[in-house]
């Protein structure tokens, strides 16, 4: 567990540095110095009052001592000045380099995600990923902006001042190490209870926000059943264990700076009289020190001074212990996702533009309209070029998404160029399974699917997908105006072929009645559109990507009959020449299909055209007559 | 918005209160300690003896146990004073939004307000603690230090009132800089989480049509610019520590010149300083500084949490829509619906009206079905009902009594409404039910079961009546959710029920089943059916056909399939190739 820390620790060093090859160590420089250099002047203010003392006692004027404090004091103020300048300089580096890092770091953790595979963001729930962002780079923050600096100015003071303190004096610096024993000691025991407490209360927290999740969706329940008295009973029981933990947590916490602070003052206390006991002349104290020094009033008062600075830095470096455990645990998550392994893509057959000359199809360097495979053979270095046509075939496919939980069994099946096939079944009987399987979101267990002839394992999995378009029941809208959307299909398309698209979907009737027709700025995932139209938006966007096969799933299944219909025109139009697979709930969007294909359970145990499978009257009939209820 | 919020404090007022008070102490023993140890090493100085220096020290072992105690106490009275202001503003809202109407809610989503009920409560549980330990702490020791040093340096203290005003004026010209600048920064870190979250929620559209560079493109564009915001409002704050670092070398190198040349000159005069004094007077220096910058820090926190306290005010402030009568009558005497000239928008300013002239008279027992596309508002009529939402014209009467002179709860509970989102709530099969009647039998729960024609699923879980419904009814089908939900509203014995569209997922025969068991065990109710399948409604006593918030037709089955075109489009978009089989 420590030796993980240590090594999180390291990596992030290492990675910042990386970022900062200069500006870092510049930095770390910087704040050395600064921590040095105030440190150093202990030893001036100790002479100043040195020569205040003999000044005293030997009756000088100022103007006879006057002379060497000077000196001592133009010493001080070319420190200060170091210091000050060294300090500027480190907290406007540091300021740099943090936001450099973090937003660095947010790249990486993003960009990394990018390439993950679906089955990340299928298995990661949501408020998890975003805590990546939030939570986990707020602690970093802390940890890099101040913990780490306070801990290495505090570390450097402390031993600067150890040093100076064993300079004069050893006997009053052990004294001053028993104290900071105690300090520690105190340290891990109350910042262990507040550690504790705090995790209590972040555990409270998630209780509470699911319970207020739950009741906030139900909301409207709770109103028609009067049971707000209930569900506020509820909440207040989750709410006092949150209070509960929190107050502990901040109890705790609040406790250890004024606990360390008067430890501080005992120990001052106890310096003073060890130091008094000292001074006694009939005692005789034999001082043990760098400078071979005899204990005397002016090693004694500044070695006080140098004890509270001591402690006052023990106590800076205790105040962090929460946030460097936090940052800590932050940055073992960040590099968590940052290392999660992408998804892994050995395709080598790749689509290219494409021309038929004499009747063989070679690449083309202009739009043609026209697609191919270009595949390049290993064995003999040749290409061949095969036409892009969405044919798609499935031959004896085994698939489970957990080990030993297999989810389909034995699934083949052909789709022809043009074809519609339609996938009938309950809830979990491996639909959407299936068409996870043929763009790669998920690999197949057993079995082969072939795209054209070719094994889609040796397709790049982005030229695949580029070969099919989805629309799925749940549209999914990005910030931005309507035409963006549209063009996410295909970037480079004009407003023309936009407007085109959004034609063919039947979508450009509502778009054109919206207040700033293709320019109306969509936010929230279109929360200002209905169901109905954002379903209309997101065929237009697959229709500018103009793919040779397209999956549609349940994509009308949260409209109602009627305005189906008009959403049924844009898809009827979208379909026409293309190679289409088809989810649906309602079986009046399937009838139509070249083959329907019942599943169970991840078996086809039905397959046929509409006639035919009411002639057969078995599964599919049941469910046609609604005498069998699906989900 | 600080009296609203300073409004939830209630029982923690007094802690709140012993907060700055314990505090004070604090601040005096610790302005206290350094006095005396500069009496201290004055004696030692003066080669005292044992006993003085013990006397002394047992004097300030006391101070430090005093000042730890008050330490220890304000310190725990402060968590106690902003945690029970948190749990108090959590509760305030959470009963705030219980009292809400269905227009309220509609204005807030679901993930603001937790948003708000977390994040932005602690924020001001932080401020707050803040405000009752340093914001009185820092001026006391300011003034306390101050003090202190005058009366042990005299002319020396006049230092610091050079420093401290140049000091202070540095850092308010900082927080006034920063603070705008740091507001900017937080509104485009929300706006870049929350592109994250549409990132991820659409990571499914991202693979298909290979966006990954794009989304990454976008992503530093934004984060980049972010980048460029905090920077630049984190280099001005950064300025904070050399401001404080020169002050305080000022102030060293003052005392150290100025403070010898006193020593040294009035050296033997009575009263005069000494090196104790000198060394004490830069402690006060430094915590009189400290003070300053703490004070600044929390200043900081405290505005940057204002717009936290401003979004949970937003939620404790919005009033209610819906208020019950002066007068409520508290019986609802039949089952009978009177829409009188009604008219209804969604807000005041919405051109568009979603009802527009309703006038319809459901007698007591009738059964009436409603079909209608999307926006035709069927839902949107029903909840007039039993009062979700308040008509905009016209009036809307249960049993013969407009629904605003009904008390809310009696009428709610007379008019029971299975809403088309149906929720269930995490808990056994039996605590979901008994939401609609909390003192309902066994028996009771069976029976209501029944005649959802829910009883034969439960049966078959292991656990029957007790079986553990997961968040949102996730281990239930559709179609079990939604009869469980009738059945919930069955319990209540409602003088009117309510189905919007609540038997979709389930079969067709289950559905006529379902109605069946309607007509023979509640014949009295009046059941208003909305469906989407004209065979869920064919039965009804009457149909009412809605389109664009009007009521197109009303009529049996039959009269409505000889005369309404939208109907017949309906049922034969949904019946013609299934019918011919049947037939």
């Amino acid at each position: 567990m420590k030796t993980k820390k240590k090594g999180t620790l390291r990596r992030l060093f290492k990675t910042m540095l990386s970022f900062y090859p200069v500006l870092l160590p510049v930095a770390i420089a910087c704040i050395t110095l600064t921590a040095i250099v105030g440190a150093v002047p202990a030893i001036f203010m100790q002479r100043v009052i040195q020569n205040i003392e003999q000044a005293v006692t030997g009756t000088l004027t100022w103007e006879q001592a006057g002379g060497p404090i000077m000196t001592d004091v133009y010493i001080l103020i070319v420190l200060y000045i170091i210091s000050i300048l060294t300090g500027t300089a480190f907290s406007q580096l540091m300021t740099i380099i943090t936001q450099g890092t973090l937003e660095k770091l947010r790249d990486k953790m993003f960009n990394g995600m990018q390439k993950l595979p679906i089955r990340f963001f299928d298995t990661t729930g949501h408020g998890d990923i975003m805590s990546y962002y939030t939570n986990d780079i707020d602690t970093l923050r802390q940890l890099i902006s101040q913990s780490c600096p306070q801990i290495l100015i505090s570390g450097i003071t402390v031993l600067s001042v150890l040093f100076i303190m064993l300079y004069y004096c050893l006997w009053l610096t052990l004294v001053v190490l028993a104290g900071t024993g105690v300090m520690l000691i105190v340290t891990k025991k109350i910042g262990g209870g507040s550690a504790r407490y705090f995790i209590k209360q972040q555990e409270a927290i998630a209780v509470e926000e699911g319970y207020v999740e739950e009741m906030l969706v139900g909301q409207k329940v709770i109103k028609t059943f009067c049971h707000e008295e209930a569900a506020e009973r509820g909440f207040d029981e989750v709410n006092d264990k949150l209070y509960e933990a929190s107050r502990r947590a901040n109890r705790y916490a609040n406790m250890l700076a004024p606990a360390l602070f008067n430890i501080g003052n005992v120990l001052y206390v106890v310096l003073a009289v060890v130091g008094g006991v000292f001074l006694i002349p009939e005692l005789g104290v034999f001082n043990i020190s760098f400078s071979g020094m005899a204990i005397s009033i002016s090693v004694v008062v500044p070695f006080l001074n140098m004890a509270k600075q001591f402690t006052g830095n023990i106590n800076q470096v205790s105040q962090q212990v929460n946030s460097v455990v936090m940052g800590i645990a932050g940055t073992e998550r960040v590099f968590g996702l940052i290392d999660c392994p992408p998804e892994v893509d050995d395709g080598y057959v790749t689509l290219v533009r494409a021309r038929e000359e004499n009747g063989e199809i070679v690449e083309s360097q202009e739009r043609t309209g026209m697609w191919a495979w270009k595949h390049p053979h290993q064995a003999d270095g040749s290409v061949t070029y095969t036409k892009l046509q969405g044919d798609v075939r499935m031959f004896d496919v085994d698939f489970e998404y957990e080990p030993g939980k297999p989810v389909l069994h034995n699934i083949s099946l052909y789709a022809k160029p043009g074809q519609k096939v339609a996938f009938v079944g309950a809830t979990g009987a491996g639909k959407t399974t299936i068409t996870n399987l043929l763009n790669r979101f998920y690999d197949i267990a057993d079995g082969k699917i072939r795209y054209d002839g070719i094994n889609i394992n040796k397709i790049k999995k982005a030229d695949l997908r580029h070969s099919l378009g989805m629309v799925l029941q749940d549209t999914n809208l990005f910030t931005g105006t309507v035409m963006d959307n549209i063009r996410y299909g295909r970037l480079e398309a004009t407003d023309e072929e936009c407007i085109a698209a959004a034609k063919l979907a039947g979508a450009d009737d509502f778009i054109t009645r919206l207040p700033e027709g293709y320019n109306t700025f969509i936010t929230g995932n279109g929360a200002n559109l209905s169901q109905g139209q954002r379903q209309l938006l997101s065929i237009a966007r697959v229709a500018v990507a103009d793919p040779p096969v397209m999956i549609l799933d349940e994509a009308t299944s949260s409209i109602d009959t009627r305005t189906e219909a008009i959403v049924q025109r844009g898809m009827d139009a979208l379909m026409k020449g293309r190679t289409v697979f088809v989810i649906a709930h309602r079986l009046s969007t399937v009838k139509n299909s070249d083959v329907i294909i019942v599943l169970d359970h991840g078996r086809i145990i039905e397959r046929g055209t509409h006639e035919q499978l009411l002639e057969q009257k078995g599964q599919y009939y049941q469910l046609y007559t609604g005498a069998f209820e699906l989900e | 918005m600080v009296k609203e919020i300073a409004h939830s404090l209630r029982e923690y007022k007094r802690v709140s209160i012993a907060t700055p008070i314990l505090v004070c102490f604090e601040v005096a023993f610790e302005v206290l300690i350094p006095y005396v140890i500069a009496l201290l090493v004055n004696r030692i100085e003066k080669g005292c003896e044992l006993d003085v220096i013990l006397k002394f020290g047992a004097v300030l072992v006391a101070m430090a146990a005093a000042s730890l105690v008050f330490g220890v106490c304000s310190g725990a009275s402060c968590a106690a004073a902003s945690s029970g202001l948190a749990k108090n503003l959590r509760k305030d809202m959470f009963y705030k939004i219980q009292s809400y109407s269905f227009r309220n809610i509609d204005k807030f989503n679901v993930s603001s307000l937790i948003t708000r009920m977390t994040t932005d409560v602690t924020n001001v549980q932080m401020a707050y603690m803040l405000l009752i330990r340093l914001v009185i702490r820092s001026p006391l020791m300011l003034i306390c230090s101050f003090i202190m040093a005058f009366v042990m340096g005299g002319s020396l203290a006049w230092v610091f009132v050079a420093v401290v005003p140049l000091l202070a004026v540095g850092l308010i010209i900082i927080v006034v800089k920063t603070i705008p600048l740091f507001h900017r920064a937080f509104r485009k870190y929300d706006k870049l989480n929350s592109s994250i979250q549409e990132n991820v929620k659409a990571a499914r559209e991202v693979k298909s049509y290979v966006r990954e560079e794009y989304e990454q493109q976008k992503f530093g564009t934004a984060s980049h610019d972010l980048r460029k915001d905090f920077q630049k409002a984190e280099r001005i704050l950064a300025f904070n520590q050399p401001i404080m670092q020169f002050c305080l070398y000022v102030v060293m190198v003052v005392v150290l010149s100025f403070g010898s040349y006193l020593i040294i000159s009035n050296a033997g005069i009575d009263g005069a300083i000494g090196v104790g004094e000198l060394s004490s007077i830069l402690t006060y220096g430094f915590m009189m500084l400290n003070s300053l910058m703490m004070l600044s820090m929390a200043f900081t926190m405290i505005a940057m949490a204002g717009e936290s306290g401003r979004r949970i005010v937003e939620v404790l402030t919005e009033e209610s829509s819906l208020k019950n009568p002066e007068n409520p009558v508290t019986e609802v005497k039949d089952g009978s619906i009177d829409f009188d000239g009604v008219s209804f928008k969604y807000s005041e300013n919405a051109e568009r009206r979603a009802l527009a002239d309703i006038n319809l008279h459901i007698k007591s027992g009738e059964t009436i079905g409603i079909i209608g596309g999307t926006g035709s508002s069927k839902s949107t009529l029903v909840q007039l009902i039993s009062r979700l939402y308040d008509v905009t014209e016209g009036s809307v009467k249960v049993g013969g009594v407009d629904v605003r002179q009904y008390d809310m709860e009696v009428l709610r509970n007379s008019v029971a409404m299975v809403l088309q989102k149906n929720v269930l709530f995490s808990g056994t099969i039996k605590e979901n039910l008994r939401w609609g009647d909390a003192n309902a039998t066994d028996e009771q729960i069976a029976e209501a079961c029944r005649l959802a024609c829910a009883d034969e699923f439960i049966e078959r879980f292991p656990d029957k009546y007790d079986t553990y419904i997961e968040q949102g009814g996730a281990n239930v089908s559709g179609g079990q959710k939604q009869r469980l939900c009738i059945a919930r509203a069955l319990l209540k014995k409602p003088r009117i029920l309510i189905l919007d569209d609540s038997t979709s997922a389930v079969d067709t025969h289950t559905d006529a089943k379902i109605r069946k068991a309607f007509r023979e065990y509640i014949p009295e109710t009046t059941k208003i059916i909305i469906a989407q399948r004209t065979a869920s409604v064919e039965d009804a006593d009457r149909i009412i056909v809605m389109d664009g918030g009007k009521i197109d037709d009303i009529g049996t089955h039959a009269e409505l399939l000889k005369r309404n075109a939208i109907y017949r489009e309906v049922y034969t978009s949904q019946n013609k190739e299934g019918h011919d089989l049947e037939d």
